[in-house]
């Protein structure tokens, strides 16, 4: 299959043999999980249980709300101790609504869910309104509602479902495995999604340092030609929405576009398995593999873990640290976030647990730029990083923006190869969220003004309409008199 | 764990400003070597002055600016720009040469601006133009080459007497650099043709076995160490390339038209700093363009002001106002000149594609 070239990108050293051999084990039942209600980009999911209330495995836990919004289901079966906050799986380590669940270790399934049936004789309608009331979300990490990209098809004329199996991330090894193990699947969820999004052709991308999980995938979509498995050159962010479309199709997502766009919807090999498990068995999203990995951990592993498990219970099973990690992430090194503790919850979107050693993470001194033009040589959507970082370090947001910096994807390619060691990333991402909350501001007032304006023109109206009704009346009472004198003169 | 909230990445490259400084010192390394054999005792004293004045330079420096001053001695610039600048002297100048050199260089090329990265110049051909102008004499005091050890070559003391500026010996083996040489003939009225002939054959040019700069003569090794950097990533071919292109296509241009009066292109290419200055100089990370493009731009610039200085101005070579001119040009060219961003056009918009979406090939 012809592949496209990307610019840019880096080869960090993938660090995958630490788990990529370790078949996905199953954790245990943890004592208590922490279910948060938000664990998707949209609003935040409703409650639907109370205190002391024994649910179901696969029962609704909290409703979705609005267009872009997500269900969230009990992992297990248990006892509901409590609707409240508890700390984020987010770097802030701020408490967000959760859930607590206390299993009472039966993992007994409601059956309240659909009757399974032939998911290719529902209509698309149904396939995506059954992908979000499992609660599927983009488990690459994005965590957008899956259903919400089912659903574009209404709004665009789609042609190619591409499917990211690139795990382009260091030591990140859970879609490798989950095609591996599961390619069946894994291909099955894929034919729904395409037959949902009724769209011609589909391509999986796989890097080439997966090659056990491009020939069981190959093996799994024989029989459907398609489907075709594309062997990208291993290369970071391959696994980016746009230039993985790019790389497979030739074509770049318009700037503030989507890949729909360009007739291409992009879904993870995660979210297909997700899929499966939907609309074959009628069982909704509520557990996902997650690689713990990093020299830091004893014995690094793959687990299927149950959504609400504190990471702590991860981390013991893999017999915890040979030595202090110099820094704990959620997600793979480049792109992940640190995480505040070891207590918070696994949710949908975690795709690993990294604990880093002191050499496997950046420590060195920051020094001024040099202007080697590493940054720019690497950066995948051609931006001039150092240029956005020297506006954005002085300030000067609308000259990072003029330098495409709303562009940028945060890929982090150009922090990687800087020799000076400049958090480039750590500029944009600043940048981009005061942009934004100025943007915000601006609109906020430009409303207030604008409302304002309204106002006084309705009020001015309203007191010309008045005044001319005064001045009738005058001149009707006007007319009157000199009716009324003509009258006494004659 | 470590201090505050950082974004990713995570992880780092293999990369440091020192790694990068270490990595140009090594490509230097060969060239150098040649020139200390060449050129004896005085050369490898030349060097020594130039690196450790412009260190001394930086630490005084960073002090009177409240600066760190470890990190940054560490990080190797101050060292290169030292040993940049001792491979473009004439390899007899004397101490004071060298030291007024590197301290120039230093301060008003580099810290003056706000030191490591802030430059608009390359700090050693600031320091190259002072000099230059300032002891065009000794700046243009070129010797043959006396092999170290070999029986003409001066003995450790005597090179110490020569780096201390008593002048013994070296009128008895001075000379012009070969460019020097055809300027002074061609004002003369002799061709460029009959200049050349007796002291120059293209081979010799090559080897660097001839009158010239420190680190300038030997093509090969100057050569040997581009294609190193090169290699390791350091620089990338835009600006070398061309450099060397645009200087090649007018030296051909011009020769094919007046042999007699314009040098051809291989002497142009064999002489001088052309090969020193398009690998190490014109390269200089801090005061190049950043983008491929505006690399090639810069490149082909100071490949024609090179021709340009060489064949019509008054001095023979013209390698360190070339670049120095483009220096002046990189922020302007940096402006203008910038990659297309993903998924927008030349000008900026976002792509926009006719009718409906086509399915992939
Ligand atoms: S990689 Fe770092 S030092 Fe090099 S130009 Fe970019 S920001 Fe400057
Ligand atoms: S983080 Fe942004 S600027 Fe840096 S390489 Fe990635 S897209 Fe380019």
């Amino acid at each position: 299959m012809k592949l496209f070239r990307i610019t840019g990108g880096v080869h960090p050293d993938d660090c995958k043999t630490l788990t990529a051999k370790h078949a996905i084990e199953t954790l245990p039942l943890p004592d208590l999980l922490h279910v948060p209600l938000q664990q998707h980009i949209g609003s935040p999911a409703a409650p639907v249980v109370r205190r002391g209330e024994q649910v179901l495995k696969g029962q609704l836990l909290a409703h979705s709300q609005g267009m872009i919004s997500a269900p969230v289901h009990a992992p297990t079966s248990g006892r509901v101790m409590g609707v409240g906050n508890y700390p984020a799986h987010h770097a802030s380590g701020l408490s967000v609504p959760t859930i607590t669940l206390q299993p009472d270790g039966e993992d007994r399934w409601a059956n309240n869910t659909a009757i399974p049936i032939d998911p290719f004789k529902l209509p698309s309608e149904e396939i995506a309104a059954r992908v979000s009331a499992a609660g599927i979300v983009g488990m690459g990490g994005a965590t957008f509602p899956a259903a919400v990209k089912l659903n574009l098809r209404t709004r665009y004329t789609l042609k190619t479902l591409v499917i990211n199996g690139a795990e382009c991330e260091p030591f990140l090894t859970c879609d490798d495995r989950l095609m591996q193990e599961q390619a069946a699947d894994v291909i099955d969820g894929i034919r729904i999604m395409a037959h949902a999004l009724g769209v011609e052709k589909v391509l999986i991308g796989i890097e080439n340092n997966k090659p056990d999980a491009q020939s069981a995938m190959d093996a799994a979509a024989a029989d459907y030609p398609d489907i075709s498995i594309a062997r990208l050159p291993t290369r970071y962010p391959m696994g980016s929405e746009k230039h993985l479309v790019q790389t497979l199709t030739g074509r770049e997502t318009p700037a503030r576009g989507l890949t729909a766009d360009i007739g291409v919807v992009v879904h993870n090999v995660a979210t297909a398995l997700a899929v499966h498990d939907a609309l074959r068995c009628g069982r909704p999203l509520v557990s996902r593999v997650v690689t713990v990995s990093g020299s830091a951990i004893r014995n690094p592993k793959n687990l299927r873990v149950l959504v609400g498990t504190p990471v702590d219970d991860l981390l013991n099973y893999c017999g915890g640290f040979t030595s202090t990690p110099a820094r704990l992430i959620s997600g793979g090194p480049m792109m992940g976030q640190r995480l505040p503790g070891t207590r918070v919850p696994i949710i949908k979107g975690s795709s690993g647990i990294l604990a880093l050693t002191h050499e496997e993470t950046v420590h060195d001194a920051v020094m001024p730029c040099i202007r080697c033009a590493s940054c720019v040589r690497v950066c995948p959507c051609g931006l001039v990083p150092l240029e956005m970082a020297n506006h954005a370090r002085a300030g000067d947001l609308e000259g990072a923006a003029g330098f495409g910096l709303m562009d940028c994807i945060a890929c982090g390619s150009c922090a990687y190869v800087c020799p000076s060691n400049i958090p480039l990333v750590q500029y944009f991402n600043y940048a981009k969220g005061e942009l934004t909350a100025r943007q915000r501001a601006e609109h906020k007032q430009a409303e207030t003004r604008r409302l304002t304006e309204l106002r006084s023109e309705r009020m001015e109206k309203q007191k010309q309409a008045k005044r001319e009704a005064l001045a009738k009346r005058r001149q009707a009472a006007k007319a009157q008199q000199q009716k009324k004198a003509a009258e006494a003169d004659a | 764990m470590d201090a505050p909230l950082v974004s990713g990445p995570h992880a780092h490259g293999a990369v440091s400003v020192s790694r990068t400084m270490v990595l140009v010192m090594l490509a230097l390394l060969p060239a150098t070597l040649f020139g200390v054999y060449l050129y004896g005792w005085p050369a490898l004293n030349l060097l020594l002055i130039t690196v450790l004045s412009a260190l001394v330079a930086e630490g005084t420096s960073l002090r009177l600016a409240g600066k760190p001053v470890r990190p940054y001695l560490l990080d190797g610039s101050a060292a290169l720009t030292g040993w940049l600048l001792a491979m473009t002297l004439p390899p007899w100048a004397p101490w004071w040469i060298g030291a007024a050199g590197s301290f120039f260089a230093i301060v008003v090329g580099k810290q003056v601006f706000g030191g490591l990265g802030q430059n608009l110049f390359n700090p050693a051909m600031v320091a190259r133009v002072a000099l230059l102008i300032a002891f065009p004499v000794e700046m243009t005091t070129f010797i043959t080459p006396q092999p170290l050890f070999s029986s003409n070559a001066p003995g450790f003391l005597q090179g110490l007497a020569i780096s201390l500026g008593s002048g013994v010996q070296i009128d008895m083996v001075s000379s012009a650099s070969t460019l020097g040489h055809v300027k002074t003939e061609l004002t003369r009225g002799i061709s460029v043709h009959n200049a050349l002939a007796p002291v120059y054959d293209l081979l010799t040019g090559f080897i660097g076995y001839m009158p010239g700069s420190m680190g300038e003569t030997s093509a090969l090794l100057i050569l040997a160490g581009g294609i190193f950097l090169l290699f390791k990533r350091v620089i990338t071919w835009h600006i070398p390339v061309s450099m060397i292109a645009s200087l090649m296509l007018l030296a051909t241009l011009f020769h094919g038209i007046n042999p007699e009066r314009y040098i051809g292109p291989l002497v142009h290419l064999l002489s001088g700093a052309t090969l020193l200055g398009a690998f190490f100089i014109a390269t200089d990370l801090v005061t190049s363009p950043v983008t491929a493009k505006g690399q090639l731009l810069f490149g082909a610039g100071c490949g024609a002001l090179v021709f340009i200085i060489r064949s019509w101005a008054a001095y023979p070579e013209g390698m360190a106002f070339a670049v120095m001119l483009m220096n002046a040009l990189t922020p302007l060219i940096d402006h203008y000149v910038r990659p297309r961003v993903y998924g927008r056009d030349r000008k900026g918009e976002p792509l926009v594609y006719e009718g409906k979406p086509e399915p992939p090939p």
